[in-house]
């Protein structure tokens, strides 16, 4: 009886906090129709906010998956000092306000920062425009691969390299044949959180996009402005397909975790 | 198929962080084709000795040569020596056919062979292991030995003329592991490849061993054949280390080992005056009907009786004497030493 209980406080838990505004997102966006809500969708502006994200996922993405394989196999395989800092430095930006990550970069890059006036001079532009986007969402989402794999790789321990290795395999081998295939799962899984952040990031973008229209503005901030504008079908079309992006991302995440699941039942 | 070589080496040291160092200058010269067991307590150094011949950890100090060949700056994967981990190390996401075939596909271009040569090596190295049926299959749906074998076929691929087993039957249970290490001597005398094992297990040493490396501390205490560590030991350690003695401290005195407050006879030594101790195996302490000792428990194995007695406050191990055919718990009994080794008591 209690148990049910338990169950029951929990799934109206989840239900109010979670599945209510999903379907109220929905809900709102398609009010009006599908007619406005595809016409929102269609506007120039907010193509280019959609165009824009994607784009900014498409680079951050794979320069986190680079950047936290390395940083994993360096702190599951390897014993060197400043380790501990290293591990310390990977979990940063889940610590760090989102403002703040995208402060820094305005602090260095801008027109009045540390770097500013050479990079003026040299007519190079990071801050309220591509670069400066992509580094605040590199920064932002950086610890989801590495903090999937280093508990993973950890556990796995390193007999399994030393054994490639006694066998005659180079490191390269050694890592695209032994390490990469024992956390391909996890690294997918991963990316694919990795990449729902990246698209969805708003607090850091804010900060460094400059909330220029058609040109720096990805969608959650579009969805801001919009919204701030009393453009509430718009808002909530734009926001809806965001949400569709996140849902089919955890949807695709969940499929690989049961295809994984399905490979591990048939190995063992 | 290959021929092996012999392992020199000199002056070996390594040493982890602070503290007592791992090996303190190991010596050990290995012959040609020889199957040698690296044995001793957990912290001797035997696994550290292991992995620095197979390259996996570099010495502070020393020399390793592998048939003559200065081993010094030459990584893991570039010295060819088979090796085998203690808990098997076996790619988990490739069948036992590739764990087999990976040695051979990582080859350069140059020296990797054909497709079809790769699949006739792996079926005969699998046939060679006995485990022929298990091509298909992934590491987590064999047994523990099966995968023991995978491994040796693994390490074997390569044609290593050195093999390193690191507690090869540690994780066994105990039929698989006396099936397994007489099956391992075998395929060792076809082969003919230096083999040197790592063992906490002076039966499994014993048993397969040419000869043994006893290690204390980092050090090669002994190194002989089996026999002759049991029949001349060097130190109280190996006599210790090695079957399962009665540990009789004594005092001598003139030429006369005297045990008191244990009630044994005195013995004849050639030991200096001062403290001692006797090594006394369970079979050369005699127990016959009399006084001072009191017999505890009796069991049979087959084929003797074997008795605990208490004397002095101690639990000995001891064999009734000829002619006393049915001793049994509670009986008295006088105890004598049949045969003891003595050794100085380390200060």
């Amino acid at each position: 009886m209690a148990r049910r209980l338990a169950l029951l406080a929990a799934l109206l838990v989840l239900a109010v906090l979670f599945l209510l505004p999903l379907v109220a997102v929905f809900a709102e966006a398609l009010r009006r129709g599908w007619d406005v809500a595809l016409a929102a969708i269609a506007e120039p502006d907010a193509l280019a906010a959609i165009s824009l994200t994607l784009l900014v996922a498409a680079i951050a993405v794979p320069v986190n998956l680079l950047g936290g394989v390395a940083a994993a196999w360096c702190i599951a395989k390897f014993d060197f000092p400043g380790k501990r800092l290293l591990v310390t430095l990977v979990e940063l930006p889940f610590a760090v306000s989102p403002v703040i990550s995208g402060l820094v970069w305005v602090l260095l890059f801008g027109a009045h920062g540390w770097l500013g006036p050479w990079l003026q001079a040299h007519g190079l532009r990071i801050v309220f425009a591509l670069p400066g986007l992509v580094l605040a969402t590199v920064f932002v989402t950086f610890p989801f691969v590495a903090r999937t794999l280093i508990p993973l790789m950890q556990d796995q321990g390193r007999e399994e390299e030393e054994a490639a290795a006694t066998l005659g395999a180079g490191g390269l081998q050694t890592f695209f044949r032994v390490t990469l295939p024992n956390i391909r799962w996890a690294l997918l899984s991963g990316v694919l959180l990795c990449n729902a952040r990246a698209m969805g990031e708003f607090g850091a973008v804010s900060v460094v996009s400059g909330h220029v229209r058609g040109q720096t503005n990805t969608m959650p901030l579009h969805v801001e402005i919009l919204y701030n504008e009393y453009q509430f079908a718009g808002a909530f079309a734009v926001a809806a397909l965001l949400a569709l992006l996140a849902l089919v991302t955890l949807g695709a995440k969940a499929l690989l975790e049961r295809l994984a699941g399905r490979q591990a039942g048939a190995a063992g | 198929m290959t021929a092996g070589l012999g392992v020199d080496v000199a002056g070996l040291t390594r040493r982890f962080g602070a503290g007592r160092p791992a090996l303190h200058g190991v010596d050990l010269a290995v012959r040609q084709g020889e199957f040698v067991a690296l044995l001793g307590p957990s912290g001797s150094g035997k696994t550290t000795l292991l992995r620095i011949l197979a390259g996996l950890e570099f010495p502070d100090a020393g020399r390793v040569r592998v048939g003559g060949r200065d081993m010094a700056g030459v990584p893991a994967r570039a010295r060819g020596v088979g090796f085998v981990f203690q808990h098997y190390a076996l790619f988990r996401h490739m069948t036992v056919f590739e764990n087999v075939a990976f040695g051979l596909r990582v080859r350069p271009r140059a020296r990797r062979p054909a497709e079809a040569e790769i699949a006739r090596r792996v079926r005969d190295l699998l046939a060679l292991v006995q485990v022929p049926e298990l091509e298909r299959r992934y590491p987590e749906q064999i047994s523990g030995g099966q995968r023991q074998r995978v491994a040796l076929a693994r390490a074997l691929a390569i044609e290593p003329p050195l093999l390193l087993l690191d507690e090869p039957f540690g994780a066994l249970d105990a039929q698989v592991r006396k099936d397994l290490r007489l099956w391992l001597r075998g395929l060792h005398d076809r082969l003919g490849i230096t083999t040197l094992f790592v063992t906490h297990d002076q039966d499994e040493a014993m048993a397969i061993a040419d000869r043994i490396a006893l290690l204390r501390d980092g050090r090669v205490v002994q190194f002989d054949a089996p026999e002759a560590l049991f029949e001349h030991p060097a130190d109280a350690f190996v006599a210790g280390f090695l079957g399962d003695s009665n540990r009789l401290p004594c005092v001598v005195a003139g030429g006369l080992a005297c045990f008191a407050p244990l009630p044994l006879p005195g013995m004849a030594t050639s030991l200096p005056d001062g403290p001692a101790l006797a090594f006394v195996r369970p079979g050369a302490l005699l127990a016959a009907p009399g006084e001072g000792a009191v017999v505890q428990g009796v069991r049979h194995d087959g084929r003797a009786l074997h008795l605990v007695v208490a004397a002095g406050g101690r639990m000995l191990e001891a064999a009734p004497a000829p002619g006393w055919d049915a001793p049994r718990r509670g009986d008295a009994c006088a105890l004598s030493i049949a045969e003891a080794r003595f050794f100085a008591a380390q200060q």
